[in-house]
């Protein structure tokens, strides 16, 4: 099918960076601050989100996907202020978010799930089934689309998952946690995926998996106890480790490296 | 609007691909052919007549490609009829809905068998009223109940009016058993509407603040507290209910509607999903 360039599509961008936090603060719960103080520019590219279990990550990519408002700093997504009140309809249509606990409707099939996320996404009408079936492809689940999601194994609804983030072609794409439960050879098609969409959307992967970030990553951002610890490439991460730090691969000795000047990860979980 | 057709001559340069026509009439030749149906037809009459040797290889790439279409399997068309409910209800819902509609239908054949158990005069259908419609928009806008509540807060369409979409589907289903309890029963419709209409509204003004689910939980608090203890307990039909408590009822109505209003940013982030 032959897809003609819209005017949205050769529009000048009138920002420098998809993501741009400037002392960005995001309560989670009603004390604690989950993020605090991140500064944090991210352009078009794949972005792995590293961090130690409860480092703010999910808080933080809620906060991108404007489900969770800051409580200081500001947050400008795609050059549009993201903080304040209202539903930041515009916005949001250009946003594709996958939350760690991907929640369906069971009975749904795989198509009319995407299509009713679709539908939610302000996908226009006309759009809708074409949008659908190409999400269900990348994903590489056609042959599926028709089965219930009751009947689908957990690597596949992870998949339906990415399909539903990736209906609206976003121009930011946020993924919480996505490689869990595929599995070796879904997670390689997955990683070929994300550089795929990571040609011409910003897309943000969280990940506690070091070897996720080293295959099909572009950046890393380090972030541990609400702040940004590092971000540059995957080589530069495997730079600041020694050989004298934990860890079995260049990637994690790095990673052990940055966290542990904090006393975080040497002592505790 | 009349709309400028490329030429004959272009066309037929263009599909012999000849390298003189200048940069710029491909490139509007091409703007032209992406939005022009006719034109197209035009191009392909002309590659067939001009460029044979272009034409036989996309003979030979059909040919090629057919019985690999044959085979793959065709997108089934679209279910309409799903795709509109779902704009409406949530699949979670339908249980709730469908529950708070039997329940009306079961207090109006009760109501006509004359069965009144220890409610004195008050009829089944008043004291119902106004908790039914509550379930259901509890379980329309709840984190415990919605397994995808997350997605769904996240989308441009959510807020206050996918609420008040939702909210409308439950009250359109049910409604209409009231009325006819309403009826059959001698009951006017204000009697009971006001209050259920009121307890609808305040449940999503106060879900603003604590959470629909909880909000929905707490009305039913109150109502079993202060209008069906008493009712049990007097056997008759307390102040609430009656036609002078109707202006007090419409009064919560328009305050819970002020409070949705004012506050309906809250329904586009977590926090409403408790």
């Amino acid at each position: 099918m032959m897809r003609a360039v819209s005017a949205a599509d050769i529009a000048p961008k009138a920002y420098a960076w998809e993501i741009q936090a400037t002392g960005l603060k995001v309560r989670a719960g009603a004390k604690r601050m989950a993020v605090d103080g991140l500064d944090l520019s991210l352009g078009t590219g794949v972005h792995g989100l590293l961090g130690p279990n409860g480092a703010g990550k999910t808080t933080l990519i809620r906060a991108l996907a404007t489900v969770l408002r800051p409580a200081g700093g500001s947050l400008e997504l795609l050059g549009e202020p993201a903080g304040g009140t209202g539903g930041h309809r515009e916005l949001r249509r250009r946003i594709g978010y996958l939350p760690q606990e991907f929640g369906y409707y069971k009975r749904f099939t795989v198509r009319e799930f995407v299509e009713y996320m679709a539908w939610l996404k302000e996908v226009p009408d006309r759009e809708i089934p074409g949008a659908v079936q190409r999400a269900v492809e990348r994903v590489g689940l056609a042959d599926r689309a028709d089965s219930r999601m009751k009947t689908l194994s957990g690597g596949m609804v992870r998949r339906v998952g990415i399909a539903q983030a990736i209906v609206n072609d976003p121009a930011i794409l946020l993924l919480d946690e996505p490689t869990v439960g595929l599995d070796p050879a879904q997670r390689l098609r997955f990683r070929e995926l994300l550089q795929e969409l990571g040609s011409d959307a910003c897309v943000v992967v969280s990940t506690h998996l070091v070897e996720d970030v080293a295959a099909a990553c572009t950046d890393v951002v380090l972030f541990a106890e609400g702040r940004l610890r590092f971000q540059g490439t995957p080589d530069g991460l495997a730079a600041a480790g020694g050989p004298g730090h934990v860890g079995d691969s260049p990637l994690e000795r790095g990673y052990s490296a940055l966290l542990s000047d904090s006393g975080q990860g040497r002592g505790s979980w | 609007m009349s709309v400028e057709h490329a030429s004959t001559r272009l066309i037929d340069a263009y599909a012999r691909g000849d390298a003189d026509i200048a940069a710029d009439e491909v490139w509007a030749l091409e703007a032209h052919l992406e939005r022009c149906g006719t034109c197209r037809e035009r191009l392909s009459a002309a590659v067939a007549s001009e460029a044979p040797a272009v034409a036989s290889l996309v003979g030979t790439v059909w040919s090629e490609l057919e019985p690999q279409l044959g085979t793959a399997a065709a997108m089934p068309p679209r279910r309409r009829r799903t795709a509109a409910r779902s704009a409406w209800m949530t699949p979670v819902m339908v249980p709730w809905v469908a529950g708070a509609a039997c329940v009306v239908l079961i207090a109006l054949l009760l109501e006509v068998a004359g069965f009144r158990a220890g409610f004195g005069e008050a009829p089944l259908v008043l004291l119902l009223a106004p908790l039914l419609p509550v379930c259901g928009v509890a379980a329309s806008w709840s984190r415990g109940l919605d397994p995808a509540y997350e997605l769904t807060a996240s989308a441009p369409r959510a807020g206050l009016y996918l609420v008040l979409r939702r909210t409308a589907a439950v009250l359109a289903v049910v409604v209409p058993p009231l009325l006819v309890g309403g009826w059959a029963t001698g009951v006017t419709a204000g009697q009971w509407l006001l209050p259920c209409l009121a307890f609808t509204s305040t449940a999503l003004a106060l879900g603003t603040v604590i959470g629909v689910s909880r909000a929905c939980g707490a009305l039913v608090a109150v109502w079993v507290v202060v209008v069906l203890a008493p009712t049990l307990a007097t056997s008759r039909i307390t102040f609430a209910l009656q036609t002078d408590g109707l202006p007090a009822w419409g009064l919560v109505l328009a305050l819970g509607v002020g409070v949705v209003a004012a506050r309906r940013g809250a329904y586009s982030v977590l926090s409403t999903h408790r």
